[in-house]
């Protein structure tokens, strides 16, 4: 039988690759400290120590080595360094090598090499496609929830806040050139020079695409000088962006595409955490070429999923461009001529190959000619039947492959350390098919193609389909020049794909999956365990949708979003239940093509970033003087504290200082909007559910505002400033909403109204000087404004100047108190407001802050739209019938209040409620009941929409809405909240000053 | 993310935009005149087809000027951008919705 | 119907698994039913479930033009939760999650239903204010509701940034411990099973081209395959309602718009429930297989694309970051929208049409899901009876005329 290969750290080889082994780098992994070289990846400087346990499988718990060397890796995870710079889920085979580097096995217990959980494969019997959704219901699900969960998972979410930053770039091209390899780098050349902004982007450390993993000669000459050539020509061309490291991860409509460039991540904990970890780009393409390769596909047969089986095309990269040889001992398996390739490079690097298998019986061509050349044995028609070795391969036992993936005799046992498989290739058309484009399945070369997209795209090199090296030059010229020629270029000359070490090829045999070997042992998906008896049990089942199998059996929906398994996966599907792949169809793919960190689609807009604060003019003054400072839209007093108070102390004394002395208040988010022009009363009056008409000049008039539907949505004081000009003032939170709607109106429906509209918000500052020594603090303040109560009675406006300054003053009142609303422009906001503290000392002034107000005018019983009212409340509910009797005209929002519903008589309607313990605080949000102790469930009558102990009153009081509530004034009721009720009743909403004594004073 | 060109400041990016649904929804001369279920029409019934939409939108975050917008609810594909008050292009039919369909579906 | 369970199981498990029967069948359709259901998502699959468990009508078939459970049911967050603000709607919210509490052992099938709470977080004294309102709603309709101090909320969530220096600090919030998140393939495909059990033909594509109706009564649907009669048709396609509707010459006031939802790649646990947030708008959540589920708004314009779209993501990821800052290194692995419908007051529309015995569950905007065993069995009961379930009386499409309008993102100022 076999004897062992032998094991131990493998060498670097002496062959031409792209490591510098002059430069050791070192780094850890599971605990183990190693050595690689600059520009290596993870996965191969572990390779290269000889590490063949990367990881294990989502379900099972398998064993898992490398499978491929880059974007495809389903089984390479790992976490990746700690604190601030914390990964899960990194692919080993896409982290490049820095010094220090710090890694972990993760999903195993205590470790990757000896995972304890392991023993869930004896299990695996139970555990077929969505086992779970027959079992586990007894006793309840609950009962098994956690450990499933604890089971499932990957990687660890990081133990620490994010170290690093993230950016965002806007970028417009004409062509924009998605992969780097031969066909994309041929293209960008093409479309290159003519003075069309030209992008191109690759994915891996450095441009050249499946060149950098192969020995190819192109133009006579090694592939990596033409690529250096290429590379040199484009970079001299001023309209031309290269980006390296930068993944084309979605492709939207209208040729809008995402970019995600690595920026510093390929230098780990130790880049400049100045710049940003990554950098998202948002491209707009006129033209866009695809040129996103292949990949390999793994063959299905018992135990493939074995450490030490890998594509042919990996071990290839891990050769040419590492210095890796990832055996000393190798089989070649395929149904295809490419893995061939493998098998050559391996035998001129001094690898002992120990024989190409292929499962094609009748194959003679230059590869099979070229093994004999060499003496490395060819055993056609064969499939490995037995995979021997647990952790790792140690020998395959073939079989006679009859056709149709059928065995006939046991055939040859080999010793290997390594086989490398090749299912044939997969265009990676992801991206053409997120951007709506169709695909065709192409039986000859047994993968879906490109076939039609209505966006502005071509698709040139393998990702179509065109697996010859010069064939994928000839595509990226010719397309490339065709992109540019369509952006508009006009001189863009054709360029002759030059001559390759291409072979003729031997037609591909499909070979999706093995009929004589235990359907459960053969992989498809290697992260989620998904075997070919999860798809014979979905067929049997009737989940032969595609999408229906993707789901019950998970194929395709781990972190490798099927790369390696989907076709595999669809072909069994096709094969079991006897239909054409092409009709079994993909499911959709999905962006992005590869999994991207969140952080870099937040950008900067996370902390303080996440939305500008607005500061008001006298923002500086307020912190200064104590200002509780919260965030309503702008960053807003609530109150001032003083040394040793509380907040509610705060709150107290700067309602009592407003209703003895005088008070000042920054006003300035208050809605303030310029609506001008010959038709603007009438615009108002169509707007307002009161009359506008009949507004003065220089007077002001409180309104309410409707949407369509009937729902009060603004409410405020509105000016007359001359015959044909308004300033309309709303709610802070409501300016630019209603500025919109405004305009909306006149933009879309009454295109015949002469009137503009400003939203003049921001432009003026403001500050609310209230109380009964109000006008004594104005009349301090140098102005032109006559502000005797004679000459300036309530509800009046005036323009003028105050301390040099243009102003405009309304005297309109949310106290209940004797109140001026004085407005300058915006730059002297922080002026007037010291001015007026200055000169108000002589009455004691007190700056009061948002919620100090909110006091105020609910013991006035002054609405606060969005707060006692919701999103159902109408004018009716207010109380303001009367005035919409007395206005004949249509107002927006009119026709609803006459429906059924707006009518009713139970409708929560807009109270005052008082405690009937004086000092009982009434619970904002809680729910008007019947009695104390509701018995659940209790019908609601309404709810409590505004409370506070009343520092003037002395007593509890609230606002609230009720069913029917303005006829069962005096009416007791309870109010409910988190279990307790307290005792009130019902009353009119004007706690203080009911006949308006002081506010007209 | 679809590109839309403002009738005013050319092409710009969908998030630049907002868009109020339906156009040319005329509002009643005389609401009090509707009946209810009629009101209920104006206010809420819309064609909200799965093909070409006539529809409203603003340019918020530039020019803040409205105008219309057929556009196809599938492909997103814009067929025509035309002034607020101006009639439906001629080339533009709603009817048919099923082509656009097929080409992304 | 085989029996689903651990025994069962390792019974297959010994002939390996050869031996399990389909789920369900692939009939032909017939030329006639007593009901037909145009749609095989959760709701239509459980309407024709109850039709003939509880009414005793199996002559049903439900037409699906793609896969069942393919549209929404199978591209939403899963949420499942009754915590809404009007009695209507709670009321039937409630029968709803009920019914999800008994649904594994109702359906025989375990559609993981896990109750790890749904947390909705203020960020300001007014968010609090209504908290309150909401949490006090729901309390006196006897349906469990708590409020939550920020501190709670940090030993309940750790990885919230529950800190002051937030941009929008947490001030605290309320909870439904018994909301959480179900698998919802395993809904759709239990409620098929089950309807499949019972006599319903489920025929998957079989996409309905038109709606024949005949002085003002429905006769029968139109479909790829041919004609098919029914005294009965419901419209159950929510995300397609108006232009099923439009079939039987009906408008609707309903517009389709696309719920963008992202995944993340999977990780250990490390969240239990739903948190959501509607100023810092995001809702999120971590599946059984461990993927960090989150979901955001829909694209403010009409769309059936069903396509992922870039702004909407990144507002959403931007807002899912400030309540969970280390998520920042985590991948995202898939992004997806579902087609949505939306109604003026974002609630259902279901029960009786204008048009004789046509009945239509849609305007589910995005919270159909948690609504299907209670959204089936109400659609059922009321097309076996031709009257609306007492469940969904207020949700009939007479609201709109009336102007009683069931608002509850107006009433809760959150999104839902």
């Amino acid at each position: 039988m076999s004897e062992k290969v032998g094991s131990g750290p493998l060498q670097r080889l002496d062959t031409r690759h792209r490591v510098d082994t002059g430069k050791p780098i070192r780094f850890t992994f599971d605990g183990k400290t190693y050595t690689g070289c600059a520009g290596d990846t993870l996965a191969s400087a572990l390779l290269a120590n000889g590490v063949k346990r990367l990881g294990r499988s989502f379900k099972l718990h398998r064993p898992r080595g490398l499978l491929g060397a880059g974007r495809e890796e389903p089984n390479a995870l790992v976490q990746l360094e700690s604190g601030g710079f914390d990964e899960p889920n990194a692919r080993a085979t896409l982290v490049p090598l820095y010094e220090g580097l710090k890694a972990r096995g993760q999903n195993a217990w205590p470790s990757v090499e000896r995972d304890v959980l392991a023993l869930l494969g004896v299990l695996q019997r139970l555990l077929p496609a969505s086992f779970y959704y027959k079992s586990m219901m007894w006793p309840s699900w609950r009962f098994y929830e956690g450990a499933v969960r604890r089971l499932a998972g990957l990687g660890k979410v990081p133990q620490a806040r994010d170290a690093q930053q993230y950016h965002k770039r806007n970028l417009h091209c004409e062509v924009l050139v998605v992969g780097g390899g031969a066909a994309g780098l041929a293209a960008a050349l093409a479309a290159a020079g003519s003075g069309l902004r030209v992008v191109l982007m690759d994915d891996q450390e450095e441009f050249g695409g499946s060149l950098l993993g192969e020995n190819r000669f192109i133009g006579g000459r090694p592939a990596a000088e033409w690529i250096a050539a290429t590379l040199q020509r484009l970079s001299a061309m001023a309209d031309v962006i290269l980006l390296p490291r930068t993944s084309v991860v979605a492709y939207y409509e209208h040729n809008f595409l995402a970019a995600v460039e690595r920026v510093s991540n390929h230098r780990g904990p130790g880049a400049d955490l100045r710049r940003a970890r990554e950098r998202l780009w948002r491209v707009r393409a006129a033209q866009v070429v695809i040129a996103t390769g292949a990949i390999e596909r793994p063959l299905v047969f018992a135990d493939n999923d074995r450490p030490g089986i890998m594509l042919a095309s990996a071990v290839q990269t891990y050769l040419n461009r590492y210095g890796v040889a990832a055996g000393r001992q190798v089989v070649v398996l395929t149904n295809n001529d490419s893995a061939y390739r493998t098998a050559l490079e391996l035998h001129a690097a001094g690898v002992q190959v120990a024989a190409v298998v292929d499962s094609r019986g009748d194959v003679n061509g230059p590869y099979q000619q070229a093994l004999q050349d060499r003496r490395i044995p060819l055993l056609a028609g064969r499939m490995v039947r037995r995979v021997k070795g647990r952790r790792e391969v140690r020998a395959v036992t073939l079989a006679e492959h009859l056709g149709g993936g059928k065995l006939g005799g046991d055939k040859e046992t080999l010793t290997c350390d390594l086989v490398a498989v090749s299912g044939g290739w997969t265009p990676t058309v992801h991206l053409y098919s997120q951007a709506g484009g169709r695909l065709d399945f192409d039986a000859g070369k047994a993968c879906f193609v490109p076939a039609g997209c209505a966006q502005a795209v071509a698709v040139a090199g393998a990702a179509k389909g065109e697996f010859g090296l010069r064939g994928c030059l000839a595509e990226g010229y010719r397309l490339g020049a065709a992109a540019a020629r369509a952006a508009g270029a006009a001189q863009i000359a054709d360029i002759t794909a030059e001559s390759c070490d291409d072979w003729p090829q031997a037609p591909l045999q499909a070979y999706w999956f093995t009929r004589d070997a235990a359907a459960e042992k053969q992989w498809l998906d290697f992260q989620y365990d998904v075997r070919v008896s999860d798809i014979e049990l979905a067929w049997r089942e009737n989940f032969v949708s595609v999408e229906h199998v993707k789901r019950y059996t998970t194929a395709g929906m781990s972190v490798d979003q099927g790369k390696t398994s989907n076709i595999n996966a669809l072909a069994v599907m096709a094969e079991l239940s006897g239909r054409p792949i092409a009709d079994v169809g993909t499911t959709r793919f999905r962006p992005p093509y590869h999994p991207a960190t969140i952080g870099t689609f937040a950008g900067r807009e996370v902390g303080e970033g996440y939305a500008p604060r607005l500061l008001l003019p006298a923002h500086s003054w307020h912190l200064a003087h104590g200002a509780v400072m919260e965030d309503m839209g702008w960053q807003r007093p609530q109150c001032y504290l003083r040394a040793g108070e509380d907040f509610d102390a705060a709150v107290r004394r700067e309602v009592l200082a407003v209703r003895r002395s005088a008070g000042m208040f920054d006003g300035s988010p208050l809605g303030k909007i310029e609506v001008k022009g010959p038709d603007a009363a009438t615009f108002l009056n169509r707007l307002y559910v009161n009359n506008a008409i009949t507004v003065k000049v220089n007077a002001g008039r409180y309104g309410l505002m409707c949407n369509e539907n009937g729902v009060v949505i603004d409410d405020g004081v509105f000016v007359r400033l001359a015959d044909d000009h308004f300033m309309v003032h709303t709610t802070s939170g409501g300016a630019v909403r209603i500025y919109q709607w405004m305009e909306e109106w006149l933009q879309c429906e009454w295109l015949d109204l002469q009137v503009i509209v400003n939203n003049v918000t921001s432009q003026w500052a403001n500050v609310t000087v209230s109380g009964p020594h109000a006008r004594k603090v104005l009349q301090q303040l140098d102005s032109d404004i006559d502000f005797d109560a004679a000459a300036f009675p309530h509800m009046q406006f005036r323009r003028g100047s105050i301390c040099g300054v243009e102003a405009r003053v309304l005297r309109a009142s949310f106290t209940g108190e004797i109140s001026y609303e004085i407005s300058v422009p915006a730059r002297y906001g922080l002026g007037l407001w010291e001015a007026v503290y200055e000169l108000g000392q002589a009455f004691d002034i007190t700056p009061y802050g948002v919620e100090s107000l909110m006091v105020l005018r609910m013991e006035k019983g002054y609405l606060h739209v969005g707060a006692d009212t919701d999103g159902t409340t109408n004018p009716l509910d207010l109380g303001w019938a009367a005035p919409i009797d007395r206005k004949k005209d249509d107002f927006i929002g009119r026709r609803s209040l006459s429906r059924v519903n707006d009518l009713r008589r139970d409708r929560l309607q807009f109270v005052g409620i008082e405690a009937v313990q004086a000092q009982a605080p009434l619970p904002v949000g809680g729910h008007m009941v019947s009695c104390a102790n509701p018995v659940l469930p209790e019908q609601t009558q309404g709810y409590l929409t505004s409370a506070c102990i009343s520092p003037t009153l002395k007593k509890s009081i609230g606002l609230g809405l009720v069913a029917g509530g303005r006829a069962r004034m005096g009416e007791a009721i309870h109010i409910y909240a988190d279990g307790n009720s307290v005792a009130a009743k019902i009353v009119s909403p004007t706690h203080y000053d009911a006949e308006g004594v002081r506010l007209n004073g | 993310m679809m590109q839309i060109e403002c009738p005013w400041c050319g092409k710009r990016d969908e998030e630049e935009f907002t868009c109020a649904g339906q156009s040319h929804i005329q509002r009643p001369q005389n609401p009090r005149q509707n009946s209810d279920s009629e009101w209920a029409s104006y206010l809420f019934e819309r064609s909200n087809p799965k093909g070409v939409h006539l529809e409203r939108w603003r340019h918020t975050f530039g020019c803040r000027q409205w105008f219309n917008l057929a556009r196809h609810t599938v492909s997103h594909e814009i067929l025509a951008v035309y002034p607020m008050g101006a009639a439906v292009p001629e080339h533009i039919s709603t009817a048919g919705d099923g082509a656009v369909e097929e080409v992304v579906a | 119907m085989e029996k689903y369970s651990l025994l069962q199981l390792a019974k297959h498990a010994l002939s390996g698994h050869r031996h399990w029967p389909p789920a369900w069948r692939s009939p032909e359709p017939k030329q006639s039913y007593d009901v037909v259901i145009i749609g095989a998502g959760g709701h239509g699959l459980a309407s024709a479930y109850y039709l003939a468990k509880k009414h005793g009508i199996s002559n049903v078939a439900v037409l699906e033009k793609g896969w069942l459970g393919g549209g929404n049911t199978g591209r939403n967050t899963t949420v499942v939760r009754s915590n809404y603000f009007y009695p209507q709607s709670t009321h039937f919210f409630e029968h709803s999650l009920k019914l999800y509490e008994s649904l594994s052992r109702e359906l025989n099938y375990n559609v993981m239903l896990s109750q790890g709470g749904v947390l909705t977080l203020g960020h300001s004294r007014h968010d609090m204010e209504i908290l309150e309102r909401w949490s006090n709603s729901l309390q006196l309709q006897g349906v469990d509701a708590e409020m939550m101090t920020t501190e709670q909320i940090r030993r309940h969530t750790p990885l919230l940034d529950t800190s002051r220096a937030a941009r929008y600090p947490i001030w605290g919030g309320f909870i439904q411990h018994r909301g959480g998140v179900a698998r919802h393939d395993a809904v759709a495909w239990a409620y098929a099973r089950g309807a499949d059990d019972r006599g319903v033909d489920i025929i998957q594509n079989c996409q309905v081209t038109g709606i024949r109706t005949s002085a003002g009564r429905v006769q029968g649907v139109e479909t790829g395959r041919g004609y098919i009669r029914a005294d009965k048709v419901a419209i159950a396609v929510a995300g397609h309602s108006s232009t099923v509707a439009a079939m039987a010459g009906l408008k609707l006031p309903i517009v389709s718009q696309s719920l963008q939802a992202v995944v993340s790649e999977p990780v250990k646990p490390c969240l239990n429930g739903v948190v959501l947030s509607g100023l810092v708008h995001a809702y999120v959540s971590q599946s059984d297989r461990g993927e960090i589920l989150i979901g955001g708004g829909t694209d403010r314009y009409p769309s059936y694309g069903q396509r992922g779209n870039l702004p909407l993501v990144e507002e959403t990821l931007a807002a899912t970051l400030n309540l969970f800052p280390r998520f920042s290194r985590l991948k995202l692995m898939r992004q997806w929208a579902g087609t949505v419908d939306i109604s003026p007051d974002s609630s259902p529309i279901i029960g009786k049409t204008p048009v004789a015995g046509l009945y239509i569950s849609g305007g589910w905007g995005t919270g159909g899901f948690k609504a299907i065993p209670a959204g089936g069995e109400t659609l059922a009961h009321t097309i076996a009876s031709d009257r609306p379930h007492p469940l969904i009386e207020a949700f009939g499409l007479q609201r709109f005329v009336d102007g009683a309008l069931i608002d509850e993102g107006a009433a809760a100022g959150v999104a839902h």
